[in-house]
């Protein structure tokens, strides 16, 4: 078995999974808001993933991986419990500051589910009183609630279609934990920019600190490249050293927005040829059973 | 040994040295030098005068017995040639690519004042690659000692560290944060400079002497170096981490896609294949007309590389004038001949935007020399009204690096203003036990002063740790670059075939 051994899988819906990691040293060193780089094979690309959450018991770290693109849907098929990672390198970027707040929002979105997890835990165990709000698409796709309750004081569901908790987007459940409590001393927002920035712009009016946990694209994770330069104010910060947290409010969102689409071209050619690649592949298979 | 060589004795020119073809390697990765022949190498040879004070060994930063070795290959030892080069140099085939050698120790060669001085450099590379094709290794006898030490970083100066404590009998294990080792070495320079089985062939030496190396870990954030020397069981700790973070200037439009550094495009390409893109998952997403700032080895290596992955033109734009630039003159060479476009004093004002978010262009301002700065070099001051606009769609940015910040985050090390770590002469750190060197101590240097300190840090850390010295007979750094330790001896056996001749 190559690598580094995946001990448990989970799928959460035909898009989301979960990655179970042996890894001890990581596990120990692991503290919220970090993230690996995963590499699945050796012909591969380096791929930033959150640590979800870390056992350090077990000696594992979890991942939580939403198919977006080639690398992510190859990963959806390749990494099953009892295969191997090419690589994994972390924990990289500097821990989330779980300061001294009294009082939190922590809110995950999409892929910022899952990594908004040891954050909320991380919180609860400093003794904060933590509110949750996950945001879905609909029921079908809800997972981890019972982690969630266990760390958070109070969980606010929101789904598209309100087909579990409200009806609305993350921002919503922002408000609704606003309108509730007058003494909230930090939100934390993980999720696709766009939401990030929503949330950002929900509490500027208000004044309340808003982290958020930035996702550019990278290549080595350690302060080498440049490749996951934000804006951040005025001034250029490498997410993968300097963050990945950083302030919402001084975070240049369009600016992430369009890097992130700097490779656009590229991956639909990769995801096309990989597509092909697999469907030409089940044709001989079946082509194989049937001869 | 019959006649006394006079500058008028030798063979005038050098040796000829194959190259590829400028219109056939801009098409390919493989490498522009070829290397001697044998016969070349042994012609090479007798240009050296054999000088009984020999200039270039001063002017060698590890001081290599130059006239040594090549004596020991005109007699055809070549096995002979390769002990002594490697009893100072770890990596010959290494250095002897990528040294700058015109500033080094061909740069001071006497035959130089009148002809081309020896090619030093390039026998150097050939009693390398013919080490590593005949298998020579100098592993001596090892005995082993219940010695553990860790080393962060597998560049040059780590591999020289961990080479000379393996064989001081220690338990060596190197920690790499990339899945490969080799440092620069392998992401930075490309294959046409330094092909990969050569960086191979020495990581494989490594491990021939007990070296372990584990890649995919992240020292300061895996676990600290406090944690390695005081929980994990390391007598000493090594930090050889390289200069790492690329610089930006600061001017409007860096973050349009189409701007990277050249550490971003040389990883791309080298280090994840992104030549082979899509077969290897990592793109490149090459512009068609790539300018490229700055004009050092970094520069070059991302200009040339560029070339090969398709670019259709290729600038550089450089605020000082070719006189100035910091490349290995080879390198601006071979670059100026596969068709990179120069552009000496000018200096990028702004990046603009080809309203998607994508590089349009560059606007630029042309720059004269002033007066001398610090540097002794005179300094490029813009001209007033000289500002011009060309079209480019991919700026990549080679203007140096600076100091990696993990492992200041991370450790109680101490570093200088410039975030550097800072050492003692005997690159021992503020932390006992720790010791570090290369560019991570320097800021970015060469290979061969990376490679040179991580050979000090050995000796100072066998010191530290009551290592007996037995087998280091030769130590030049630790006697200067006049090398009189032995550079006594070697001028008496110099001396002493001249008379006789
Ligand atoms: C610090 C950090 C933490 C992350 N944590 C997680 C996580 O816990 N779970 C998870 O599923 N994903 C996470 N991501 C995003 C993940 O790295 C990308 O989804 C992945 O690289 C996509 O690769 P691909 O080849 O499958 O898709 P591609 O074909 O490369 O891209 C498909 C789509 O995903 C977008 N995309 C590409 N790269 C990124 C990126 N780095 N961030 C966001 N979107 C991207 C593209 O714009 C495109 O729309 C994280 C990213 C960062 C920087
Ligand atoms: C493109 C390019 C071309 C060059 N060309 C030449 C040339 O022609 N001639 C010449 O003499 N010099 C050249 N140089 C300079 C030369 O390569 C460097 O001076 C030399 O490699 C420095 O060696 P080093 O061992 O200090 O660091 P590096 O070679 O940078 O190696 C450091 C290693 O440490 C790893 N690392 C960093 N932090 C950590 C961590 N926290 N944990 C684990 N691992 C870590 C890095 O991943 C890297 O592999 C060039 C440099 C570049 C970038
Ligand atoms: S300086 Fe060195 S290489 Fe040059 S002639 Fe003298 S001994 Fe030979
Ligand atoms: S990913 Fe390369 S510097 Fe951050």
């Amino acid at each position: 078995m190559p690598g580094f051994p995946i001990v448990a899988r989970e799928d959460f819906s035909d898009t989301t999974f979960l990655l179970e990691i042996n890894h001890p040293a990581m596990a120990r060193a692991a503290k919220p808001g970090q993230f690996v780089i995963v590499m699945t094979r050796a012909k591969g690309e380096r791929i930033p993933l959150t640590i979800a959450d870390f056992d350090r018991d077990k000696g594992t770290v979890t991942l939580v991986v939403q198919a977006v693109g080639k690398t992510t849907r190859e990963m959806q098929g390749l990494c099953q419990a009892g295969t191997g990672l090419y690589g994994i390198v972390g924990p990289m970027g500097e821990p989330s500051r779980i300061g001294d707040a009294r009082k939190v929002v922590c809110v995950g979105g999409g892929l910022g589910v899952a990594p908004i997890y040891p954050q909320a835990r991380g919180f609860k165990e400093s003794g904060a009183y933590v509110i949750g709000v996950v945001g879905f698409r609909n029921r079908d796709l809800v997972f981890w609630e019972d982690k969630f309750r266990a760390c958070c004081d109070e969980l606010i569901i929101c789904t598209d279609d309100g087909s579990a908790g409200i009806k609305g987007l993350v921002t919503k459940g922002i408000e609704m934990a606003v309108e509730k409590h007058a003494d909230i001393d930090e939100v934390v927002a993980i999720g696709p920019p766009i939401m990030m920035r929503a949330c950002a712009e929900t509490t500027r009016p208000l004044g309340i600190k808003t982290m958020v946990s930035l996702n550019p694209i990278m290549v080595d994770g350690t302060g080498m490249c440049g490749g996951c330069r934000v804006k951040i104010g005025d001034r250029m910060k490498f997410a993968c050293v300097d963050g990945p947290d950083f302030d919402g409010h001084e975070v240049d969102f369009d600016d992430l927005m369009n890097r992130l689409r700097r490779f656009k071209e590229d991956e639909k050619l990769a995801i096309e040829r990989w597509s092909e690649n697999c469907r030409q592949k089940a044709l001989a298979e079946t082509a194989d059973g049937g001869g | 040994m019959t006649k006394k060589k006079t500058i008028r004795t030798i063979p005038q020119d050098r040796a000829p040295m194959a190259v590829q073809e400028p219109e056939r390697r801009v098409g390919n990765f493989e490498e522009v030098a070829l290397g001697f022949t044998p016969e070349d190498a042994l012609v090479e040879c007798e240009r050296c005068l054999l000088c009984p004070e020999p200039a270039c060994v001063a002017g060698c930063p590890v001081g290599i017995d130059i006239p040594g070795f090549i004596i020991k290959l005109s007699e055809k030892d070549y096995r002979g040639a390769y002990d002594i080069l490697s009893e100072a140099n770890l990596l010959p085939a290494i250095c002897g690519r990528v040294c700058p050698q015109e500033d080094q120790c061909e740069g001071v060669c006497p035959v130089g004042d009148t002809l081309e001085p020896v090619a030093i450099g390039r026998l150097e590379r050939w009693v390398g690659d013919r080490a590593i094709k005949e298998g020579w290794s100098s592993r001596p006898h090892i005995e082993p000692r219940k010695i553990k030490v860790g080393i962060v970083g597998s560049g040059p100066a780590g591999m020289a560290c961990a080479a000379d404590l393996a064989k001081a009998g220690c338990e060596v294990i190197v920690y790499e944060a990339f899945h490969e080792p080799g440092g620069v070495l392998r992401y930075g320079i490309p294959e046409f400079r330094l092909p990969n089985d050569v960086v191979d062939a020495e990581i494989a030496n490594l491990k021939e002497l007990g070296v372990q190396i584990e890649c995919n870990t992240l020292v300061g954030r895996l676990f600290t170096i406090e944690q390695m020397r005081d929980e994990m069981g390391f007598d000493a700790v090594f930090v050889g981490s390289g200069a790492g973070a690329p610089k930006f200037m600061g001017i409007p439009g860096e973050t349009l896609n189409g701007v990277l550094s050249a550490n971003e495009l040389l990883t791309r390409c080298n280090l994840m294949m992104a030549g082979k893109f899509p077969e290897f998952d990592t793109p490149l997403h090459l512009g068609r007309r790539v300018a490229i700032i700055g004009s050092g080895n970094t520069a070059m290596d991302a200009m040339r590389v560029s070339l090969r992955m398709g670019a259709e033109k290729v600038y550089c734009v450089y605020r000082r004038t070719e006189a100035e630039s910091p490349a290995r003159k080879e390198e601006l060479h071979h670059a100026q001949e596969e068709g990179i476009d120069f552009h000496w004093l000018t200096a990028p004002v702004e990046i603009l935007d080809d309203g998607n978010g994508n590089v349009r262009a560059m606007r630029c301002v042309r720059m004269e020399l002033g007066d001398p700065d610090d540097s002794g070099r005179r300094r490029p001051v813009p001209i007033v009204g000289s500002e011009y606009e060309f079209e480019t769609d991919m700026v990549v940015y080679a203007i140096g690096t600076s100091a990696n910040p993990i492992l200041g985050q991370t450790s109680k090390l101490k570093l200088n203003a410039r975030g550097y770590i800072e050492t003692d002469d005997t690159l021992a750190t503020s932390m006992a036990g720790v010791y570090a060197g290369g560019d991570i101590v320097t800021g970015a240097a060469t290979v061969i002063l990376a490679m040179g300190a991580g050979r000090r840090a050995a000796q100072s850390i066998k010191e530290y740790l009551a290592i007996p010295d037995s087998e280091a007979v030769y130590s030049p750094l630790r006697n200067g670059p006049d090398g009189t330790l032995f550079g006594i001896d070697l001028a008496e056996r110099n001396f002493a075939r001249l008379r006789v001749a």
